[in-house]
């Protein structure tokens, strides 16, 4: 076998396996093969089954059926705007908080606790913080209790089982997660820029302003879009804190129904379509406008 | 550095730090609230509970089954740790070591399941799931949960082998080393500290994993954060009490882990990935 091998290699010149592995293809390369099987099968597949399963309605009627349904039943279709002005407002508070926030903490020789104790949220899960606000925040919790004290409210305000509610767990998990991102971006601008404008008598306003936003565009845009597609598909917190029969109805809620409770797949499936269509809308145009900025090195010059 | 003196630029810098305070205050008083309710006799309407009792935990202990839950969710998380070392250090290999025609698609394809959220691709996962009838068994809960953890240990691990020098393993071959001996007697070693931190960064993240864990669990096969979903749900059929000693079961269990993980890793790479490519 070899021998032959070797024989039709003199003649024909390097054989198939000499000249997939001068492309890059060879053993090393198989490597990749068992996790690419496994991606394509659970998360590529399922994708495809239920773009294609969106368009054959449970209940019979044309391809389009569920999502015209979907568009026509103002319970339907108002969840993409209660989920929008839920993820919208909450996306840029944190983003409004981190940025500052990141420029003060980059200055910090020891950053690891503040880090570590914004971790734990995001850690501990959107589930426990839900049973924690409704506890802390509700009218006898320690939140409304300690404001009435300083006689700042005279009646406990309704922070539970309403807009509110789904919005301050949203910024207690989103929050540390969107100023890491940022702090990760903005350590990574080398402050010689910065000492570079200053030398050149720029004031502190005009060093944001002119060296380091349009640095930092970029990596704001990822952080938005990040942020945003997190607080898009909330689920548990808009459950549990929330009125999800109301103003926090939003389209995971919608889609987790019509699948699970109604046994309804592909009304389910079209749901997570046209959420997952809004998120990638949202994203293309954020990472579009990306383009009007400057892009090129962060990092010093000289080289 | 650059310090400002100014009063503006004092006056901002006390702006902001009372801003990071606020936050940490509310953040700590919220899990302290959770705490003491757990540890409460009776709590209402006033700042500290009536009397102190650990009873509630044996209740919740017994009425929700923790037992078990415990044991299906360790259960879960060593599986998914497991496989998803397995398939991604070997994935991520062949990425920091070989260019091919096809390779910017195949990351692309690891870094979707990442920025998508769970709650998008989990519904159509669980759909599928549910048709072939996986979904409702432990393995269908360890299927859903690989789908993030596997791309995220392969983004984790590429740069990491990326700085490790092809030459040592060359040298290795030039020795005589078989394939087996060289995993095992050069590449572990060297692999060893970025696998351990993308792993436990896997575990930590797996706990606290709600949506996918819940769009395909069965009653037997419930991790104890949708064990605790279910409860928080039905509140008003159990003792707030119970709940929160559940839930303090819960922190802990997460707290642990994450103590460990932050022996390791960096706070930030819990929420980074991995190092993000140059934009």
């Amino acid at each position: 076998m070899d021998a032959v091998a070797h024989a039709s290699a003199v003649e024909q010149g390097p054989n198939l396996r000499q000249r997939l592995a001068a492309r890059g293809f060879d053993a090393v390369t198989l490597l990749v093969v068992p996790a690419a099987i496994f991606s394509l099968l659970l998360f590529v597949y399922p994708f495809a089954f239920g773009f294609v399963l969106s368009f054959e309605p449970k209940a019979g009627g044309d391809w389009l059926a569920n999502y015209r349904r979907f568009f026509s039943d103002p319970f339907l279709y108002e969840t993409i705007a209660n989920t929008l002005w839920l993820a919208i407002p909450v996306t840029l508070v944190n983003l409004l908080l981190a940025v500052p926030i990141a420029f003060r903490v980059r200055l910090m020789r020891n950053q690891r606790l503040l880090t570590t104790i914004l971790v734990l949220p995001i850690t501990l899960g959107t589930v426990l913080v839900a049973e924690g606000l409704l506890n802390y925040l509700g009218p006898q919790g320690w939140f409304n209790r300690t404001l009435m004290t300083f006689g700042l409210i005279s009646q406990p305000l309704k922070l539970v089982h309403n807009y509110w509610g789904v919005f301050a767990s949203l910024v207690i998990t989103g929050f540390p997660f969107t100023f890491l991102l940022t702090l990760s971006y903005v350590t990574g601008i080398d402050p010689a820029l910065e000492q570079a404008a200053a030398t050149l008598g720029a004031s502190a306003w005009q060093r944001f302003r002119h060296v380091y936003l349009p640095l930092l565009m970029p990596g704001l845009a990822i952080t938005f879009c990040l942020s945003f597609v997190q607080a898009f598909s909330v689920f548990p917190s808009a459950v549990l804190l929330g009125e999800p029969a109301g103003s926090t109805r939003v389209i995971s809620i919608a889609a987790a129904q019509a699948a699970f409770e109604e046994y309804d797949y592909s009304m389910g499936s079209a749901i997570a379509m046209i959420m997952g269509l809004v998120q990638l809308g949202i994203v293309v145009a954020v990472l579009a406008s990306r383009g009007l900025f400057y892009r090129g090195p962060a990092s010093g010059a000289k080289g | 550095m650059i310090r400002d003196t100014t009063l503006g630029a004092r006056l901002w810098a006390a702006a902001v730090w009372t801003t990071v305070g606020f936050f940490v205050i509310n953040l700590i008083a919220m899990i302290a609230t959770v705490v003491t309710s757990s540890f409460a006799t009776r709590w209402l309407g006033t700042w500290l509970p009536a009397g102190w009792t650990t009873r509630w935990y044996t209740s919740a202990w017994s009425e929700f089954q923790l037992w078990d839950v415990l044991i299906v969710t360790f259960q879960v998380i060593g599986a998914v740790v497991v496989i998803s070392g397995v398939l991604g250090v070997t994935a991520a290999y062949a990425l920091a070591r070989r260019e091919f025609r096809g390779k910017r698609l195949l990351v692309l394809l690891f870094l979707l399941p990442l920025m998508i959220p769970s709650m998008t691709f989990g519904i159509p996962l669980a759909t599928v799931l549910y048709r072939t009838g996986l979904a409702g068994t432990f393995w269908g809960v360890v299927a859903a949960n690989l789908v993030p953890t596997v791309p995220f240990v392969i983004l984790v691990m590429i740069p990491f082998i990326e700085q490790i020098d092809p030459k040592v393993e060359a040298a290795a071959r030039v020795f005589g080393a078989n394939t087996f001996k060289l995993f095992l007697y050069v590449l572990l070693p060297l692999l060893l500290p970025g696998i351990l931190a993308a792993l436990l960064l896997v575990l930590v993240r797996t706990i606290a994993m709600f949506e996918l864990t819940f769009l395909v669990a069965g009653p037997t096969s419930q991790t104890l954060v949708v064990a605790l979903y279910y409860a928080v749900f039905a509140a008003g059929v159990r003792a707030v009490q119970s709940i929160d000693a559940m839930a303090v079961i819960y922190m802990v269990t997460t707290l642990i882990w994450l103590i460990i993980a932050l022996r390791f890793v960096n706070p930030t790479q819990i929420v980074t990935r991995a190092k993000q490519p140059a934009h």
